[in-house]
């Protein structure tokens, strides 16, 4: 064993011998506050401010211990994260708040159909390791745009890959800023835009002095907090529910009382399409393919913009498919296209999101990048594994005590979450007795929208409800209320699945299956807490991440690589802590209004980099005749291809092809890019020796840091 | 094994380089198998149950992450061992 390999080994059992103190601290003080707070009766609110501010406190401390002035140690964390940490590091920055906190939700509500994202967002990990990370790793710069400028030898794809991540990058942590404010004004009750700036500060502290090296060795705590976070609550519930305290082998049983209560509640039904006559569909949790397509998010977004900034747009005219009016749309349902299209952008996106990219230059060595991706996938795949857990226990304690129960007899934490407006309860039955002009948001726009028509008949300012009956023309009255909603069933105070509305206007659908889990399984606050701070753990270490890539993308390959290679190191360093700063605040400032869209734009940034960097970095590494010309063909054809589609369907489905939605958009773009890159390749003259040498270097797995910077420094001379 | 090590040096990487592409693409192929062709087949899948679980609706849930996470780590036991075989191994740091 080498000189090096011994001080390495040392190392890696120091940072084990750390974390595995931290992970005993961390249980131990959870176990602290359970106990306050079960004996003492410690307030909720003061075990929420302790829980946030602590760990916030941490990730500073951890931040302010790495601080740097080495480029090499804010760029990638000195090239020395073992595997296994850098595996952690890697879970943290991938999985975000919406990983976190809605993933369950979306498996709760769209049963298999939100499978493609669990194996989407893991499957791309095996893209990575194959065919990405260790030729990454052997090139060993600083940025993705590193590689693309340097194997497409020029600064014109540098640039255009450069603001490729940063356009991705930026958004996807904008919506990491507003997960931070929503976890903060949930669980401390402050305002959301304290929240977001407390939030804030607490990334800046850690990612501005140490750049990537606070970043990493903040992403192993905040991985450790997370996962404890997210498996404790799901365990509990399991040996509750089933007496066992494997809740990924355990909640088999939870699918079948699922499927038994679907069919008891007449959920799960086989109805014939309304526009393809012979076509059956099955609803329920376990048939596939059973979601239509639709706008109903445009049509949305466009409202929001308006009421936002005072605009005047006309929303897209809502439509959805299948439509009986419009028969000659089709009904893509009982298809897999679209589950299929969605799954694989996600894949490729995966691999080829800059974030996560460069957490494997900060790896010793090819060999340990290829352990390195292992390990980041099995981390990732702790919650991953557990996230259908929840999500059937979850809805199958909402199909046997919630849906078919009379509303005042709903369990209590129902009510506690009706109350924070956390759940929507949609049976009209709620509004006897309310003040008129007092109703909730949601009848307030069915009202709007004349659905529903409000009359006070006897004069004494509230709405009375009295016995259904059918007017005629789809319309029923109850009462003082009529209108095509006022059904029999809407009205009879048993609550039904589709009666049970989610807060849409906080911005985070579906949080509620994690989130609820310590109400449904009823353990103490503690437990919840525990939750918000893993929940903002996650959403903190992501935006650290997204921050040095924006932060790198702008000093290191626009300014250093392109406008002025002479840069002095101390410049570089100091232009790209300012870049973090200015990166923070432009993602604080798009928060503020909490767009819908923002969600939706991260949501798509999979295909874009599915159609742009996916197949630039694959070619560039396994084709040796792609060259610049090819390159950048291939990244515009492939990004408007892509945008184009995604588009036109977003706002019309009926723009469609074999039904695949606009978040399956990359699957268009990316054959369009690779035909570019090889035809225009073949066209325009073949890569440079040198280049062509790179090429070769690349797939040698012999580490050699030094010779490949100078074989690149050669390769761009300063101009 | 010492014979490949004392190949010419382009005629070794060509070959290191071959013997890597057919793994990538053994193991690519598992990959597609495991998660994109049961999609296409979940609704015969899911009438096999086993402990409660819908086969279709575990490969996509979980059966499918299992493989996945068992096919890097022997990727990287494969090459470790490749490179050795080329005399190509990577220093250790």
């Amino acid at each position: 064993m080498s000189a090096s390999a011994q001080s390495q080994s040392v190392f890696r059992n120091r940072l084990a011998r750390y974390y595995g103190y931290f992970t005993i601290g961390f249980i131990g003080f959870s176990l602290l506050m359970l106990l306050l707070e079960v004996l003492a009766g410690l307030p909720t609110q003061i075990i929420g401010w302790i829980f946030l501010l602590l760990t916030m406190a941490l990730y500073a401390t951890i931040g302010i211990l790495s601080r740097t002035k080495l480029l090499d140690e804010y760029y990638v964390a000195g090239r020395n994260v073992p595997a296994v940490f850098n595996g952690m590091a890697t879970g943290a920055d991938w999985m975000s708040a919406a990983s976190f906190i809605s993933m369950a939700g979306t498996l709760w509500l769209l049963g298999y159909d939100g499978l493609a994202y669990i194996m989407g967002w893991t499957g791309g990990y095996v893209l990575l390791a194959l065919l990405f990370a260790p030729y990454l790793r052997k090139f060993g710069q600083y940025t993705i745009p590193d590689f693309v400028g340097a194997r497409f030898g020029g600064n014109t794809a540098r640039v255009v890959a450069a603001i490729c991540a940063i356009i991705v990058s930026l958004t996807y942590v904008t919506a990491q800023v507003v997960g931070v404010g929503l976890i903060m004004q949930r669980f401390v009750g402050v305002d959301y835009t304290i929240g977001v700036i407390l939030g804030l500060s607490g990334v800046l502290v850690c990612s501005f002095l140490g750049g990537m090296k606070a970043v990493t060795w903040t992403q192993v705590a905040q991985y450790i907090i997370l996962i404890t976070a997210y498996l404790i609550p799901v365990t509990a519930l399991s040996i509750q529910l089933t007496g066992f305290p494997i809740p990924q082998l355990s909640y088999g049983q939870a699918l079948q009382r699922i499927q038994e209560l679907e069919v008891q509640q007449g959920l799960s039904k086989k109805t014939e399409s309304p526009v393809v006559p012979g076509k059956f569909i099955t609803s329920g949790y376990i048939p596939p393919f059973n979601e239509g397509l639709s706008n109903a998010a445009a049509v949305d977004a466009v409202k929001q913009l308006n009421t936002q900034f005072g605009l005047n747009l006309t929303p897209p005219a809502a439509q959805t498919i299948p439509d009986p009016k419009k028969p000659e749309l089709g009904d893509w349902r009982g298809t897999p296209w679209n589950f299929l299209a969605l799954m694989a952008c996600l894949m490729l996106g995966t691999a080829g999101l800059p974030h996560i990219l460069i957490r494997f230059y900060t790896v010793p060595s090819v060999r340990e990048s290829r352990m390195s991706v292992g390990w980041s996938l099995f981390f990732i795949f702790l919650l991953y594994f557990t996230a259908p857990a929840y999500a059937a226990f979850s809805r199958w304690q909402i199909l046997e005590n919630v849906v078919g129960k009379q509303i005042s007899e709903l369990p209590g934490w129902t009510k506690t979450w009706a109350s924070n407006g956390l759940i929507v309860i949609r049976d009209l039955k709620v509004l006897d007795g309310v003040e008129i002009g007092k109703e909730p948001g949601w009848v307030k726009n069915l009202i709007n929208a004349k659905s529903l028509v409000v009359e006070d008949a006897n004069g004494n300012g509230k709405i009375d409800l009295g016995e259904w009956e059918d007017i005629g023309e789809g319309k029923g009255r109850a009462g003082e209320i009529s209108g095509t909603v006022v059904t029999k069933a809407r009205v009879d105070g048993i609550l039904q699945l589709n009666e049970l509305g989610r807060a849409a206007a906080d911005g985070i659908d579906g949080d509620l299956v994690v989130l609820s889990t310590p109400d449904i399984a009823g353990l103490p606050f503690t437990i919840g807490a525990m939750i918000a701070a893993g929940g903002l753990a996650a959403a903190l270490s992501t935006a650290d991440g997204l921050l040095v890539v924006i932060a790198s993308a702008i000093a290191h390959d626009i300014y250093f690589r392109t406008i002025n290679p002479k840069a002095s190191l101390n410049t570089r360093i100091v232009l790209g802590k300012s870049m973090i700063v200015v990166a923070a605040v432009i993602a604080a400032l798009l928060a503020m209004p909490r767009l819908a869209l923002i969600a939706q734009m991260v949501a798509w940034a999979f295909s874009m980099a599915a159609s742009t960097f996916f197949p630039v970095v694959l070619l560039g590494i396994f084709w040796k005749r792609a060259n610049g010309p090819g390159a950048i063909a291939g990244m515009i054809g492939g990004l408007a291809v892509t945008l184009f589609y995604m588009a036109n369907n977003y706002v019309n489905p009926a723009f469609n092809v074999l039904g695949i939605s606009h978040l399956g958009a990359g699957i268009f773009g990316l054959p369009v890019a690779i035909i570019l890159i090889v035809v225009v390749s073949l066209l325009t003259k073949e890569p440079s020796k040198e280049i062509q040498d790179l090429v070769d270097n690349l797939r040698n797995p012999i580490t050699d840091d030094e010779g490949m910077s100078k074989m690149i420094d050669k390769m761009a001379p300063a101009k | 094994m010492s014979d490949l090590t004392k190949l010419p040096v382009a005629e070794r990487n060509r070959r290191y380089w071959q013997e890597n592409l057919r793994l990538i693409t053994i193991l690519l192929v598992i990959w597609f198998a495991v998660s994109y062709v049961p999609v296409l087949f979940v609704e015969a899948l899911n009438n096999i149950v086993i402990a409660g679980f819908p086969l279709g609706y575990y490969m996509g849930s979980q059966g499918s992450l299992i493989v996945f996470v068992v096919e890097i780590f022997y990727y990287a036991y494969a090459m470790n061992k490749l490179d050795a075989k080329y005399g190509l191994s990577d220093r250790d740091r």
